[in-house]
């Protein structure tokens, strides 16, 4: 199985984010970028079966801030080959990125041929569309998202893969392949790569850079955003102070009250 | 009197036989010990031959003077007793044994000199009551953790066959020469068989101790030198393996270690058998023998706390804590850790806490302090406070760390810390076995230290304390690096600390591990106590001997395993309430305030202790604390 | 030709999702703005009946193939694309549910149209369709517009009461066929998850914990408590993924929806993946220990403390009541 990753760093909610001084996007000196929790499991996913019935993992990022440690971390892991693509402007939108990228997979050789092409389902920041079905559609494959168990087939070439419905329901589908999968998590949590095999990658092995083409049309997210905040609550709890007991008490006061007693 | 050597049996002269069975005794002792030493020749090799001087002053101290048994004086000063009369009579056998394989020589027989003769009469004496004093301890008063064998109840046999044939031989010598002579063959032939059975016994440890505490880490770290971990036999450093033969399965270590007393997987009796089996195997099948996995279980492995207390006690000088590490490294390699301790390394690597939390909220415990604390990135500051992970973060101790800062602020003291420069120490990063991380991390805090102007380091936290101190090659040794406790005790000698009100309260105090066994340092918490005019009721288990709060070691990271008999922390609250009219716990460590805080209440003792930081308590008897920010008063 | 506006249902096995009538509420109020009628599209088959509890829209366009028996992202773009080569709305709805996610992308990457995801409110100013999305796991709002149409709103649960977008009309059908190619994905069957005992949709008290539980040894604090309050132990995904309570039990986004008459929040968050699939509940109490935790602006009530150590005094404090009062 010929695998594709595809990796996105996005705004690390850790830190406070904070707006541009033009009050539509998000100022992006200030944080930090990480790597997406998805895509995260998306890697781990083509990982576990790669382990399991053999092929190879290649791994794509867009530049950006810190991508390099990642790139290097999944190496690390065991992916067989990462390449950054230069060339789009940091704060692209998700389609403007899947355009990039899915001109990357079809031009660089050694990408095209891949069975499976698997991402995050879904990322914080993904406002004018999904990667997942957006790379699809650019690389006019089936697509199938919010999978959590991926099982490929290579004789014919199809995949079984189970997507989350509501209620924990599972449904199980049959996919023709190759296909783009929007991984939910993986049968495992992703593993840890201890910081020497990074540091000891950082020095033995490379990064592919690839430029994507520059695109002349116009903005493909075809999005306005007229103005972004940070939300303040419009209602807040009532705060209930003391100490465990006072507090307990209090409360079954107002449950007392509700009738719940 | 009738010569052994030169009488004869069945026409054969004494000594041919003595020949005999010396040789089969030699050969089959020989084999073994050969054995033993080809697998650790095997081993990865470590240098434990250097400051000579140091050694043997260890070896004079702890194996001539017999120094960490008397800790437990009933069977110390037996066992003392014991070594001795070994030694004495291991001199006379050998004395005995070439003036009879060699009947030719002019000397005499060892036990036919007068002085001697009284010395070996004496210490069998004082030996026969030794071993029936170990005897009775063993069987009818057993300390717990001591294993009942076989072989343990054959060498006390064995021991007191030799002692015994010894003092018949000396009181038939007159009456009947015979007898005498026979006692002489039954006490020769028991040294002999004694000697082949000893490499397959735990009586090993007679003739590997003395080498082991020659051999034993010159640094009380635990700490193996980096390495990438080990799993197999040969993986580890012989001085490691070698810990599996010393060991007497005397069950101290176990006696001491809050694993065992917690019902936790680990015993570090056992892994000393582990590792004995281990070195015993014969290679013969071919395939490698595995110590991680085969015989000790990750569940073992991840137990330990690191508190030093198995090393601190055992008699032998074993080294449990960098086996533990070694394998520890093996499986963080493998990415074989469990899933909270990866959330930990991976908010370690990325936001330099393992809270998970910005590091630029790293200084936010400074706010509304009502001065500022000086940036030592910025101006020159006499004392660098590096701060830590718990005192910065966790809301339970930063009351602690204000209340020191404060206090540092009245006395004048020139102090600054690096704000969000300061990243984690590293220290229980690198008891996780994470080395490369503890590395990054090191590296990025040593940038922040160079590129600052201090003299002196100073911090609340004995890990960070200890990491900084002795594994930072920078300040490695040298007097740069305080524990506020220390620098306390400083300010109250210099008059800097004026006390207003005296607590006179009745307090308990409890050793963090970092400060006690690993640094030494007990004394200056208790000057501090005392110039508060506090009065100090000592825990039962003390300064060395105090009983771990179950947090390092990166457990404080871990998930709580089902099954467990009583915390570590919950065991030493129980033990500080006991104490008559103590209502203060005192403590010197964040980690030990949030365990103790936790513990109290899961052990029920709420409203009859409460856990304290010295800093507070400073504070509050200086007239600094804050009302708001106070525990309820004891 | 006059506007439209459509709202796409969102169906599975065989009932309306909740969220169907929260989008036609939401779409009745700007179809109204913008002067257009509102159309609720139905793509299903023998789906028929489904059309019946569909009267805030003006008329539902139903679509009959039996490839679009189960709802697969790309079978639903298709027909959605067919539909849209005749009619054109100004805008079209879509749920952003584990049920619909990414047909609304695929429709809008065949097409060259906007998508606008995680949508929250949708209202009209200058006669041009405004959303406001929550990016960043809800720590930043957009206010976005487009200027191409239609325009395709991903819509978040929650936009609207669902009550609003009920009627008791029964709309006009107006059929629409499509041919749909074979797909390349196709739903062998639904993977059930381990019986629970307890259906926590129709409890009327939820005990609800999440990472400030701890440890799996502390369920049984919640366990009791749940019994004294006549309810039941429910829990967000963390504690899910470990393990510690079947899936069953999982309130949020990939869990169940949720509007007991209590819900006690221990130890959550209260992210907006968990808070979709409580929000509606009569009375939120809340414990975290951390102050700025989302889950207070949610709640009603809020006690910032350590779960377990107000787990224990509340369970206390409901046997003392109950010992005062005089039945048990």
């Amino acid at each position: 199985m010929n695998i594709l990753v595809v990796l996105r760093m996005v705004p690390d909610v850790v830190e406070e984010l904070e707006i541009a001084p033009d009050g539509k996007s998000l100022d992006l000196e200030f944080g930090r970028m990480v790597l997406s929790e998805s895509d995260d499991h998306a890697l781990e996913q083509a990982l576990l079966i790669k382990e399991r019935s053999g092929g190879t993992v290649t791994a794509l990022a867009l530049e950006a801030r810190e991508v390099d440690e990642v790139l290097f971390a999944a190496l690390a892991k065991g992916v067989d080959r990462v390449v950054k693509i230069t060339g789009p402007k940091e704060g692209a939108t998700t389609r403007e990125a899947a355009h990039s990228i899915a001109q990357v997979i079809s031009s660089e050789p050694g990408l095209k041929g891949a069975d499976l092409v698997l991402t995050g389902t879904q990322a914080i920041n993904d406002l004018d569309g999904l990667m997942a079905p957006s790379l699809a559609q650019e690389l006019s494959l089936p697509f199938l998202g919010i999978v959590t168990g991926l099982v490929p087939d290579s004789s014919a070439p199809s995949a079984v893969a189970v997507k989350e419905f509501p209620r924990g329901v599972g449904g199980e589908f049959e996919v023709a392949l190759p296909a783009v999968f929007g991984i939910q998590a993986a049968e495992k949590p992703p593993r840890y790569v201890p910081v020497a095999k990074v540091r000891a990658v950082m020095k033995s092995q490379r990064i592919d850079s690839v430029s994507a083409a520059a695109t002349e049309e116009p903005s493909l997210s075809l999005l306005l955003v007229l103005e972004m905040t940070k939300p303040q609550p419009t209602a807040h709890a009532e705060i209930l102070e003391g100490s465990p007991e006072q507090t307990a008490s209090a409360l079954c006061g107002i449950l007392a009250e509700r009738g719940l007693l | 009197m009738l010569d052994p050597a030169t009488t004869t049996y069945f026409d054969v002269p004494g000594y041919a036989y003595l020949w005999a069975l010396t040789l089969l005794s030699c050969s089959l002792f020989g084999r073994q010990v050969l054995r033993y030493i080809d697998v650790l020749r095997e081993a990865r090799k470590e240098n434990r031959w250097d400051k000579i001087a140091h050694r043997l002053r260890l070896f004079v101290a702890n194996v001539l003077g017999q120094r960490r048994l008397l800790a437990e004086p009933v069977a110390g000063v037996a066992h003392f007793i014991i070594f001795w009369a070994f030694v004495l009579y291991a001199l006379t056998f050998g004395w005995n044994l070439v003036r009879g394989l060699l009947p030719f020589l002019p000397i005499p027989w060892s036990d036919d000199v007068h002085g001697i003769a009284l010395a070996l009469e004496l210490f069998a004496v004082l030996g026969l009551v030794a071993l029936a004093v170990v005897a009775v301890r063993r069987y009818i008063f057993p300390p717990p953790r001591l294993e009942k064998s076989l072989d343990a109840a054959v060498i006390l046999a064995l021991i007191a066959l030799v002692l015994a044939s010894s003092l018949c031989m000396q009181a038939s010598k007159a009456r009947s020469p015979e007898l005498s002579l026979a006692f002489w063959w039954v006490h020769m032939v028991t040294v002999l068989g004694f000697l082949a059975y000893l490499p397959y016994s735990k009586h090993l440890h007679l003739l590997a101790a003395p080498f082991g505490v020659i051999f034993t880490s010159l640094h009380t770290t635990g700490m193996p030198a980096t390495s990438e971990g080990a799993e197999q036999r040969q993986d580890f450093t012989w001085r490691q393996l070698f810990s599996g033969l010393a060991c007497a399965e005397c069950g101290r270590c176990d006696r001491v270690c809050p694993s065992v007393g917690s019902g936790y997987a680990l015993s570090p009796k056992v892994l000393m058998r582990q590792v004995k089996d281990a070195v015993r195997m014969s290679d013969r099948s071919q395939t490698p023998v595995r110590l991680l996995g085969d015989r000790v279980k990750p569940e073992e492995i991840w137990a330990c706390t690191t508190c030093y207390a198995c090393m601190e006690r055992c008699p032998v000088f074993n080294e449990h804590l960098p086996l533990l590490i070694e394998m520890r490294r093996h499986l963080v390699l493998q990415g074989q850790v469990e899933h909270r301790i990866q959330e930990t390394l991976t908010n370690l690597a990325r936001y330099g806490n393992s809270f998970g939390v910005s590091p630029r909220a790293r200084a936010k415990w400074t706010q509304g302090l009502g001065f500022t604390i000086k940036d030592a990135r910025k101006e020159p500051v006499e004392y660098l406070w590096f701060v830590g992970d718990y005192a910065s973060y966790d809301p339970r101790v930063i009351p602690a760390t204000r209340a020191m800062a404060r206090v540092l602020e009245f006395a004048g003291v020139n102090f600054g810390i690096l704000y969000e420069d300061e990243q984690n120490a590293g220290n229980d990063v690198r008891r996780i076995g994470e080395e490369g991380l503890f590395e990054m991390l090191s590296e990025k805090n040593q940038k922040s230290l160079d590129s600052a102007y201090f003299k002196q380091i100073v911090t609340t936290d004995p890990h960070t304390y200890h990491v900084l101190k002795n594994e930072y090659p920078a300040n490695h040794g040298d007097g740069r690096v305080l524990h506020s406790t220390e620098l306390l005790a400083q300010l109250f000698r210099a008059g800097k600390l004026p006390v207003r009100r005296r607590p006179g309260l009745l307090i308990t105090y409890h050793d963090p591990c970092y400060l006690s066994r690993y640094n030494g340092l007990v004394e200056a918490p208790r000057q501090v106590l005392s110039e508060l005019g506090a009065t100090l009721l000592e825990l039962r288990r003390n300064r060395y001997n105090s009983y771990c709060c179950g947090a390092g070691g990166g457990r404080i990271w871990m998930e709580d395993v089902p099954g467990i008999t009583e915390r570590p922390a919950e065991n030493r609250v129980r033990e500080a309430a006991v104490l008559q009219g103590v209502r203060t716990l005192v403590v010197a460590c964040p980690k030990d305030l949030v365990m103790f805080q936790d513990a109290i209440k899961t052990a029920g003792l709420q409203g009859k202790l409460v856990v304290k930081d010295l800093s507070e308590l400073v504070a509050q008897s200086v007239g600094l604390m804050e009302r708001s920010e106070s525990n309820v008063a004891a | 030709m006059s506007a439209e506006y459509w709202v796409v249902v969102e169906h599975w096995r065989g009932s309306v999702s909740q969220i169907t009538y929260e989008a036609l509420a939401l779409g009745r109020e700007v179809a109204d703005q913008l002067g257009a009628s509102l159309h609720a599209v139905l793509l299903g088959h023998n789906a028929r009946e489904l059309a019946a509890t569909l009267g805030k829209a003006d008329s539902v366009i139903y679509a009959d193939d039996p490839q679009l028996s189960e709802v697969v992202a790309e079978t639903y773009a298709e027909a959605l694309v067919q539909l849209l080569k005749s009619r054109k709305p100004k805008g079209i709805i879509i749920p952003l549910t584990n049920v619909s996610l990414g047909a609304g992308t695929l429709l809008g990457a065949r097409l060259g149209l906007p998508v606008v995801n995680f949508c929250t409110d949708v209202k009209v100013a200058e006669g041009a369709v405004q959303a406001r999305c929550t990016l960043y796991g809800g720590k930043i709002e957009s206010r976005v517009t487009t200027e191409r149409e239609p325009t395709i709103l991903g819509l978040c649960p929650g936009a609207r009461p669902s009550e609003k977008g009920l009627s008791d009309q029964r709309p006009p059908i107006e059929d629409f066929a499509v041919s749909l190619p074979e797909p390349a994905i196709h739903l062998k069957k639904y993977i059930e998850p381990e019986a629970g005992d307890v259906d926590i949709t129709q409890q009327e008290v939820l005990v609800a914990v999440g990472r400030g539980i701890q440890g799996q040894e502390n369920l049984n604090l919640a366990e009791t408590l749940a019994k004294q309050l006549r309810g039941a132990v429910c829990a967000s995904r963390p504690v899910i993924d470990q393990g510690w309570l079947p899936i069953s039990r999982q309130v949020g986004k990939s869990g169940a929806t949720v509007k007991p008459k209590l819900y006690l929040a221990l130890g959550i968050s209260g992210a907006p993946e968990h808070a979709e699939g409580m929000k509606n509940s009569a009375l939120i109490v809340a414990v975290n220990t951390d102050r700025s935790a989302p889950i207070f602006n949610i709640a009603h009530y809020g006690i910032v403390a350590d779960v377990l150590e107000v787990l224990p005094a509340l369970s206390e404090a409901i046997e003392s009541r109950k010992g005062v009062g005089s039945h048990a």
